[in-house]
């Protein structure tokens, strides 16, 4: 009796340890790891509610065992009547009075990160040569992508947001269709993506994404907005300042680097307007314009993913080129062979597009 | 309650509406049901204020330059009227004047009817206008308020014309007193409802 | 069902509950649909945790799990949990003030029969196309471009079956202010009235928005209108706030009168009076009162800017403080009580724990800035099902085994409740709880499907396991009821012996004019007062034995349903040029319920008289029927 209570409580302790340890989930995507300022503020307002939560469930739970344990009727009798107590004004001052300062507590951080972390007063301060001092990212969300534009710079991004460590990054969001909701757990919190009105937050990353073990942050849709909302993910490079000017100088390089490789030049044929006509939704080119139909693809060799999810290499972009639905149910990108006269594409030429699709790219 | 019983005006209650177990529990739950009218009209009013003027970009309407106000006003009068036409009618109700209290129905249905002929008249020119139901978020929130108001002054005529027609022989009596009183007591929600929609919609609208 | 019934033949008790308007035949007739609805929705949660149980898991489709979600939802909250609220208020709020039946039997029938229709109609749209797929909360700009039927099937379902849920919510109002018995002052009245009040309030006050919403939903699909149509002026934020106007004030209607049948059994199983009465009464009300300023927590990530977000912030803790009032008084009733642990008094100690944790998530949640992480997260999901499943889903399993013998003159099985307790209970911690985890982790809520890679896939697992659990639970709660009704035992008036109020002082179930005197109530807890005081018959009288006034039976609330529900149908399709049958169902349907509603206003229907030699007939032990 005593051994098999000893083991049940073995194994109570180790469950308990092992939850704790899954319980803090993966840095690129954990609240409980904060990696920006924002979130950190966020984590300890979590850790500041929680330590007052459970003070109320510690007392509430000593009255509640205490009570069930000694006024069991067991223990009782039978046929005893207890006395009929009306209440107390006393303890009714005292649980009253005491939450109001527990909340109190709660409610002046709350208030003041409420504020704080909706302050974009400084967006807009300029320097001397008139160009502004902090990074503003137009963030327009589409079924199911993300366009990430950088006006000061003129280039645009798609599916894969690449920031500055160290520095705020202010953010205007806007829906190209239904509303969508911004998020990346480990930086900071989520801002609705509305179709009627911009709204603007800003998020700090403190950590370069290449130390995670993905290599990039992950990012959200939290909204529920269709069949593949699940599907609905971006990712996040924080790069010093230093490797993202490189990086911003690459992408505003109007003509793309010249492809190399003959079946990537029979790639860039299909792709073009007179092969199968992607190019009349994807942009190739950084320095491109806004609104595309599809997701810019200047980038897309150096992606962490295919599609926002699936992984990145060939076989997963071959999938995806041929029947885009299966892959995301719902999005708006037609499947190969419609785009071929209803003919389903040739392994040569699928091998040929992802030939040149991973291609593209402007990190060295 | 026996429904047989005969009245004189001597005998008759005060408060009819109310003098019966069934009247009082009809009296409350009316009260309770224009209260949840109430706030029906508070999230239409809401809804078309967060919409006023708002349509598709270039749009060529605005409160301002589209509505009115002689007609309205004209139509604001004739409701009120018809409100204080049903006060008399309840009053006759309540010195157990039955035919009086028919004319002064009937007087206040003819009103009501007038209201609602000339909303009918209002609605129609807009659309000719271009400015239909579906011409904007601002059109389809004032249709549906105006709309939702006009639907409600239909339905009060009709319970009036019923009540008037099923009681038209036999008179007054315990069991339709309170009936008659919820009636006036909605054609006077309604005759309110109107003034904030005059207010809101028409006066604010055209100052601007 | 009653004794009388069971004389009938099969046919003649089917229409005799369909024309009933006997407040404790509605009551079982809400119970039935409700448990009915309920299950139907637990085979949907089911369905969700399986798909669930492992990542990337292909068992329902992406399009798929969000209908089933969406009905989930929608279905647990509006056609499961409120009905079935709806079937203790019938049954036992009338009883509890000495009333003989609501102010308005008719209307409590009619609102019965809308409700049961409207989620008829909404269930059918499995059937019938699609069902609506853009979540319980039916975001409006998701709404507009979903395909296919399913979000009109959800508009005008819930339209017709709100409505009678807010003729419920004024027939019980009325019956509270107006019925009670003489002496029954309001600070007399059981805790489960007093609840039963405020949440009435609450449905007259929160079903019109919901309504209004709907309505806007409906033009904007099927009549072109602009409301929430963005490119034309309109704004979604609109159906945000209307929905939470409800919706907030929504999960108070829920859960007060979960609280008012905790404060029942706490009093009863203790063997002690509430502790703190008044302040609970109070308390109740508040909660109420505060429901209708806080509805914009639900909306801190939409960017209504860092002022609302504060404000809505401030007000929304402030509802932890009654909140908390509450728990202790409970707490303080127990305190010093003779503890009798029957599976009634289980479930109401189990929820103290179970509801404290989703009240400070709650609270968590309500610091807005934590509530940009938590929000749409998983965390959300645990939060709410602790207080909707640990607060009340098991209020109604305790009542279903508290007013049991009430409504159905036998006893549930002690031991099969005890056994259907510790399968709910564990597989409702184990998982919920863990959910609260893996929102933390970074899990966003209604997502279909979530890849391996990002640390989610142990939870998960466990979250599916509870969920087996849960549902053992139920299935031998069924057993439980088949063998109960089976054994067929009967109960006298008081049978967990402890009973406080009126309802413990009359037969079980209760004969159909329920008091055959009215009874004079001389303090809170009357019943126990008599007891006491050695009163054999449990009750004194306000009047001397005479004749009893009776409402007629009514198969007009049934037509009037059923012509909304046949008008729906045209309504639905009656743009689809394919479908000309559409308008003339439209036409007959509407014709049908305003033609009953016609037939009700023109006939007069006076009710009928119990005389009193049938009165004293009764009581000798002969059943009269009153027809
Ligand atoms: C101390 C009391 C409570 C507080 C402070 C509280 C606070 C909150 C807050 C702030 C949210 C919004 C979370 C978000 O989406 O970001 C929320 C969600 C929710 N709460 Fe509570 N809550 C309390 C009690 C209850 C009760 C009693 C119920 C129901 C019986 C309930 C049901 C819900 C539901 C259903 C949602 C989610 C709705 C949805 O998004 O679908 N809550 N609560
Ligand atoms: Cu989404
Ligand atoms: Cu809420």
């Amino acid at each position: 009796m005593m051994k098999g209570i000893k083991k049940w409580r073995l194994f109570a302790l180790m469950t308990t340890l092992l939850v704790f340890l899954a319980g803090c989930g993966r840095e690129e995507i954990s609240t409980l790891i904060p990696a920006g300022e924002v979130a950190q503020d966020q984590f300890n307002l979590l850790i500041l509610s929680s330590i007052v939560m459970l003070f109320v469930i510690i007392v509430v739970s000593i009255i509640f065992v205490l009570a069930i344990v000694k006024f069991r009727r067991s223990k009782m009798g039978e046929d005893m009547i207890p006395e009929q107590v009306e209440g107390s004004a006393r303890l009714e001052f005292l649980w009253t009075a005491v939450p109001i300062v527990l909340l109190l507590v709660l409610a002046v951080p709350t208030v003041y990160s409420t504020f704080d972390l909706a302050d974009v007063s400084t967006m807009d301060v300029q320097a001397e040569d008139g160009t502004s001092t902090h990074l503003t990212v137009n963030v327009t969300a589409a079924l199911y992508w993300w366009e990430f534009e950088y006006p000061e710079q003129g280039i645009v991004t798609a599916q894969e947001l690449v920031v500055p460590t160290d520095e705020r990054v202010y953010f205007n969001l806007i829906s190209a269709d239904i509303k969508h909701s911004f998020w990346i757990p480990s930086v900071g919190g989520k801002l609705d993506v509305n179709p009627e009105n911009v709204n603007t937050f800003y998020l700090t990353f403190d950590q370069q994404s290449s130390e995670l073990e993905d290599g990039v942050f992950y990012g959200k849709c939290a909204e529920l907005c269709g069949p593949s909302h699940a599907l609905m993910d971006f990712k996040v490079k924080s790069v010093d300042r230093e490797e993202f000017d490189q990086w911003v100088t690459a992408m505003q390089e109007e003509e793309p680097a010249a492809v190399e490789g003959d079946l990537a030049q029979q790639g860039e044929e299909l792709f073009g307007a007179d092969g199968l006509a992607c190019i009349s939704c994807h942009a190739t080119s950084g320095a491109g314009g806004t609104g595309g139909v599809g997701p810019n693809l200047a980038t897309f060799g150096d992606r962490n993913r295919v599609a926002g999810y699936l992984e990145h290499n060939e076989e997963s972009l071959k999938n995806w080129i041929e029947d885009p639905q299966e892959y995301k149910p719902g999005n708006l990108m037609p499947e190969a062979a419609s785009l071929n006269d209803g003919e389903a594409l040739s392994d040569q030429e699928l091998d040929a597009l992802a030939a040149y699709l991973m291609g593209l790219s402007v990190e060295e | 309650m026996d429904i047989n019983q005969k009245y004189t005006p001597q005998s008759w209650p005060d408060h009819p509406e109310t003098a019966t177990m069934e009247g009082k529990n009809k009296f409350i739950g009316f009260w309770l049901l224009l209260a949840a009218e109430t706030v029906t009209f508070a999230s239409l009013f809401a809804t078309y204020l967060a919409l006023k003027d708002k349509g598709p970009s270039g749009m060529e309407f605005s409160a301002a330059g589209l509505f009115e106000l002689p007609l309205v006003f004209a139509m604001t009068m004739i409701l009120l009227t018809s409100s204080l036409t049903s006060v008399y009618a309840m009053y006759h109700m309540k010195n157990h004047n039955f035919k009086a209290m028919q004319a002064w129905l009937g007087i206040t249905v003819l009103l009501g009817a007038t209201f609602l002929g000339l909303e009918i008249y209002e609605f129609n020119h807009y659309v000719h206008l271009g400015f239909g139901f579906t011409n904007s978020a601002f059109s389809s929130a004032f249709y549906v308020l105006v709309g939702t108001h006009g639907a409600h002054v239909l339905f009060g005529l009709s319970w009036f014309i019923a009540l008037m027609l099923r009681n038209a022989k036999r008179g007054l009596n315990m069991y339709n007193a309170p009936k008659f009183y919820l009636a006036s007591l909605y054609w006077h929600f309604i005759d309110v409802v109107w003034v904030f929609i005059f207010t809101v919609v028409y006066l604010m609208g055209v100052i601007g | 069902m009653s004794s009388i019934a069971q004389k009938k033949g099969f046919g003649a008790t089917i229409w005799d509950f369909m024309t009933t308007v006997d407040h404790k035949k509605i009551a079982i007739l809400y119970l039935i649909s409700g448990g009915f609805f309920f299950l139907v929705g637990g085979i949907e949660a089911m369905l969700i945790r399986i798909q669930l149980a492992k990542a990337g898991n292909d068992f329902l489709s992406a399009g798929t799990y969000n209908e089933i979600i969406t009905m989930h939802g929608t279905t647990m909250i509006f056609l499961a949990a409120m009905p079935i609220l709806l079937a203790f208020m019938n049954a036992i709020m009338p009883l509890q003030i000495g009333a003989r039946d609501v102010a308005f039997p008719f209307l409590n029938s009619l609102g019965f029969w809308l409700f049961f229709f409207g989620g008829i109609f909404l269930n059918l749209s499995w059937f019938m196309g699609g069902a609506p797929d853009a979540g319980w909360t039916n975001y409006a700009s998701l709404a507009l471009a979903s395909e296919g039927k399913g979000i009109d099937f959800y508009s005008l379902g819930l339209t017709i079956s709100g409505f009678g849920t807010l003729i419920a919510g004024i027939n019980f109002l009325v019956t509270i202010i107006n019925m009670r018995a003489p002496g029954m002052t309001y600070m007399r009245m059981p805790l489960f009235t007093w609840t039963t009040f405020v949440a009435s309030a609450l449905i007259l006050l929160a079903f019109p928005p919901l309504t209004v919403g709907l309505f806007f939903m409906v033009f904007d699909r099927m009549f072109d209108s602009n409301f929430f149509a963005v490119e034309m002026g309109g704004n979604t934020i609109i159906w945000e706030h209307l929905f939470w106007i409800f919706g907030h004030p929504e999960v108070y209607i829920l859960i007060l009168p979960a609280f008012g049948i905790f404060s029942e059994i706490f009093a009863i199983f203790s063997r002690k009076r509430l502790f703190g009465y008044t302040a609970l009464v109070f308390a109740t009300i508040l909660i109420g009162f505060y429901g209708f300023m806080v509805w914009a927590h639900h909306m801190f990530t939409v960017g209504l800017g860092p002022t609302a977000n504060a404000v809505f912030a401030l007000a929304t803790m402030i509802i932890a403080v009654p909140t908390g009032i509450k728990i202790f008084n409970w707490l303080l009733t127990i305190w010093g009580g003779n503890i009798s642990f029957t599976v009634p008094m289980i479930y109401a100690v189990a929820f103290i724990p179970s509801f404290v944790a989703g009240g400070v998530t709650g609270v968590m949640q309500a610091i807005a800035p934590l509530d940009y992480q938590l929000h749409d997260s998983y965390f959300i999901v645990a939060h709410f099902h602790y207080v909707i499943v640990g607060g009340v889903v098991l209020a109604i399993l305790a009542g279903t085994h508290l007013y049991w013998p009430k409504m159905f003159g036998t006893m549930l099985s002690e031991k099969l409740g005890k056994w259907t307790f510790w399968f709910f209970f564990i597989g409702f911690h184990l998982t919920f709880f863990i959910q609260h985890f893996l929102g933390l982790m970074g899990m966003p809520r209604r997502v279909y499907t979530f890849g391996a890679d990002q640390g989610w896939d142990l939870f998960n697992a466990i979250s599916s396991a509870g969920a087996v659990l849960m549902a053992i639970g139920i299935i031998i709660l069924l057993v439980n009821v088949v063998m109960t009704t089976i054994k067929n035992e009967r109960v006298g008036n008081d049978p967990w012996g402890d009973g406080r109020t009126l309802e413990w002082a009359i037969p079980s179930p209760p004969p159909f004019y329920n008091f055959a005197q009215t009874p004079l109530v001389r303090g809170l807890d009357t019943f126990w007062i008599e007891k006491m005081e050695g009163n054999k018959k449990g009750m004194i009288f306000a009047e001397p034995l005479g004749d009893i006034h009776m409402p007629n039976n009514s198969f007009i609330p049934f037509v009037i349903s059923l012509g909304m529900f046949i008008a729906s149908f045209g309504a639905l399709y009656f743009l689809d040029d394919d479908k000309p049958w559409a308008l003339p169902v439209l036409i007959i349907g509407l014709l049908i319920t305003f033609g009953s509603m016609l037939v009700r206003s023109l006939k007069d229907d006076l009710g009928f008289h119990i005389t009193k030699a049938e009165l004293l007939e009764d009581a000798k032990g002969g059943k009269t029927d009153g027809h």
